[in-house]
């Protein structure tokens, strides 16, 4: 059925970052693939036409970080919900982590995974697979197996290896085989029982706090073994200005390591917490004022690589409890968008960097696609009315998780369409 | 990043300033504190009266909610709900519903169900009585009022009004004092109340002496001077404000000993001499004798610590009464 049809995408301004491309273009769809941009390719017969007259027409959105919950936690999330959600966001492509339960460790709970996600309509699915078995930072999983079954790079997730050996062994074992590897820099000790970032609001609401620290010294550890290792790190959801600094200079002195920042770290700060919010309890934690804007203005100037939603869908038990009790993790899949426009807007980042951190950026550090829309490649396609905007409502969330610290919120860029592998595979229906 | 949610409001008070619930001491306005205090006044007379009663609270139900144990804060608020004559029921969860894997919510909604007109609520965890608070509000059950009794290391604010208020009787005008705070302060909720108690009420110099380990990352930002050296902050003071020292403070490389805790932070007769002549030494108690304070300064004639007592069981009246439990 994909291969009969015939698209023709009419009247939207072409934004496409791999490429440089920002400019007023059709363009025709034929076989899952981009044939042609501007004319009408030779014997082109569009058998549908999509209008996206006032509207912008770029990449699929590349998604980091977005948990689906399965296997082990169909009572947050399903595949069905969560794939719904990622094409109302706009996106085409995501990673999920291995914090599944059991965790991704072993290649047939892989195999099963991507072939349940392998569905006309639903986004790409890249497992992110364990770097030790059932993340217990002890034992290396069978790599070479699960990158065979589908995995793209392998990480803790939000946990961290405690052993510097297990981690340094674990990096030169994943070097040999050239994986990534996918880390978020918490020191597990420092971190221990805190729930904020340690400063004037967690002291005020008598909150535990989690100091810079813990990130800054696990950053230190895995940057220096990373260069021991020669491995390829990527680190996941970055939290403060000060590892953000160690970050640029790490690079500098040539170690290879790429970093993500997630939506609500690059738009809240501890303040947002409020009084006792627990969609705001976020892990790593909101910080300060201060680093919110240094991440801000990493991600503009190219320091930080990729825009992720961190999407963490969790059910109303799970957050219907007081604030330090309460599961960590929001719903950002189809806030991902919105809120690069926004931060966009709020820093005068012109559309094509904005989306280059939610499409080709991603997709380098993912290594699969390269979320570009010259002729001949895959269409994986979000049209999207930047004029437009929405609220943030439970009603309006495909997510099967309402949690989010944006809730009540006006936010600029609505999906009109989403194509996946040439087919639409969601229509807002405007 | 303004958000319009609710959490972003403080839920003690409505939209025309009025006070719904006692959560924290934290944005309550000095009018507001100030007439808590008148209004305990006249009842620290009541227990002088042959039948210790007023009839304020005839006919309402004050459910004392303990998630957490305590023998003595519980004591209080129950007398202070039976002099104004309200029915007490308390209730001592952790041995009952949440052991059997029930949520705050569901006890809160099935209290709520009994006609409760008042939560006294003590928990674990920070920002507990503000999540009951915020859930009877979204359920269309305002007029059910929330006691914070102590919430984590968040706030105790009727320990902190009766301090208020005990400050006040010794020492009459505020904004003349120096004051310390002496102790755990980065786990104690009655600490946080105190210090906006204090700045709130006008107090030009609030200090807090501890080590390191015991002061909270940003306290400065609340209004108060950090003093490592007790005896430099406790030169010329007009109050001292100990804190209780749990011993479970000793684990977690937090502090070495007891014993070294007392040499540095204990309050000796020597230390409290620094003080003015007629400071007064104050305590919540339970005392931890030898550990943060000595003995013969705990039973010495600058300890106000029994009154502190005594004027608790007023101040909660008071803020019960004013409250008033329900009134639909």
């Amino acid at each position: 059925m994909t291969n009969m049809l015939k698209l023709h995408i009419k009247g939207g301004r072409l934004i496409d970052p791999a490429n440089g491309v920002d400019q007023l273009t059709d363009i025709f769809i034929a076989d899952g693939l981009i044939v042609g941009a501007g004319d009408t390719p030779l014997n082109f017969v569009a058998n549908s036409v999509l209008d996206a007259t006032g509207c912008i027409v770029c990449p699929g959105l590349v998604d980091l970080c977005a948990r689906l919950r399965e296997p082990g936690f169909e009572y947050k999330a399903t595949l069905q919900s969560e794939m719904a959600a990622a094409v109302a966001g706009g996106v085409t492509r995501l990673s999920c982590p291995p914090d599944t339960d059991p965790p991704l460790d072993e290649p047939g709970l892989v195999q099963m995974l991507t072939h349940r996600a392998r569905l006309p309509g639903f986004a790409h699915v890249h497992p992110v697979g364990a770097l030790t078995v059932q993340l217990a930072g002890e034992r290396l999983v069978e790599m070479v197996q699960l990158f065979d079954a589908g995995c793209v790079a392998f990480g803790q997730a939000n946990r961290s290896i405690v052993d510097t050996q297990v981690l340094l062994r674990a990096m030169h074992y994943a070097a040999t085989f050239g994986f990534p590897i996918w880390l978020q820099a918490q020191d597990s000790f420092l971190s221990r029982n805190g729930v904020a970032h340690d400063g004037e609001v967690a002291a005020r609401l008598g909150l535990a706090g989690i100091p810079v620290a813990a990130e800054t010294i696990a950053l230190a550890t895995i940057l220096h073994l990373a260069q021991e290792s020669g491995a390829r790190v990527h680190i996941r959801r970055i939290s403060s200005a000060a590892a953000l600094e160690m970050l640029i200079a790490a690079r500098a002195s040539g170690i290879n390591a790429t970093c993500d920042v997630s939506i609500n770290h690059l738009h809240l700060t501890d303040a947002d917490i409020g009084y006792f919010n627990p969609h705001a309890r976020l892990d790593p934690p909101l910080r300060s004022q201060r680093d919110r804007d240094a991440l801000r203005a990493g991600l503009a100037s190219g320091a930080i690589d990729a825009l992720c939603s961190d999407h963490t869908p969790v059910d109303e038990d799970g957050k219907q409890v007081p604030f330090e009790e309460a599961e960590v993790g929001a719903t950002g899949l189809e806030l991902l968008l919105p809120l690069c426009l926004k931060w966009a807007q709020e820093m005068n980042v012109p559309l094509l960097a904005a989306l280059a951190r939610v499409t080709s950026n991603p997709a380098r550090i993912l290594g699969q696609h390269a979320a570009s829309l010259a002729v001949g490649q895959v269409a994986d396609i979000c049209v999207f009315d930047p004029k437009a905007t929405a609220i943030v409502s439970r009603e309006n969330l495909k997510s099967q998780g309402h949690n989010t610290p944006f809730l009540g919120l006006e936010l600029p860029g609505r999906v009109r369409y989403t194509l996946i592998d040439g087919a639409l595979a969601y229509d807002a229906g405007l | 990043m303004n958000q319009p949610l609710s959490f972003q409001r403080n839920p003690q008070l409505n939209s025309n300033g009025e006070l719904q619930h006692l959560l924290s001491i934290d944005g309550l306005p000095r009018e507001i504190i100030e007439r808590i205090l008148d209004t305990a006044a006249p009842f620290t007379l009541v227990a002088e009266r042959e039948v210790k009663k007023v009839p304020l609270l005839r006919g309402k139900s004050v459910f004392n909610l303990f998630f957490e144990n305590s023998t003595r804060t519980r004591t209080t608020f129950e007398i202070a709900a039976k002099r104004l004559s309200a029915d007490v029921i308390n209730l001592n969860i952790n041995t009952s519903s949440a052991a059997k894997g029930e949520t705050l919510l569901d006890t809160v909604d099935n209290l709520a169900a009994m006609q409760a007109d008042m939560f006294v609520v003590r928990h674990a965890a920070s920002g507990a009585p503000y999540l009951i608070a915020q859930h009877l509000a979204a359920t269309g059950r305002k007029h059910i009022r929330v006691v914070n009794a102590g919430d984590g290391r968040h706030a105790h604010p009727t320990q902190g009004l009766l301090d208020m208020y005990t400050i006040r009787h010794y020492k009459k005008d505020f904004s003349q004092l120096t004051i310390a705070i002496v102790g755990d302060v980065l786990h104690s909720r009655v600490a946080r109340s105190q210090i906006h108690g204090l700045t709130t009420l006008g107090v030009p110099e609030v200090r807090v002496i501890a080590p390191r380990t015991l002061v909270p990352t940003g306290v400065e930002r609340m209004g108060v001077r950090v003093f490592n050296d007790m005896r430099e902050g406790l030169r010329g003071v007009d109050v001292v404000m100990m804190l209780r020292l749990q011993n479970e403070r000793m684990q977690g490389a937090l502090l070495p000993s007891p014993q070294e805790y007392f040499k540095s932070y204990g309050l000796t007769p020597e230390k409290l001499a620094l003080a003015k002549p007629n400071a007064i030494v104050m305590h919540p108690g339970p005392m931890n004798r030898g550990v943060e304070i000595d003995s013969s300064v705990a039973d010495g004639a600058q300890a106000v610590i029994l009154p502190q007592v005594s004027f608790g069981i007023a101040v909660r009246m008071a803020v019960m009464a004013m409250l008033g439990g329900g009134g639909q």
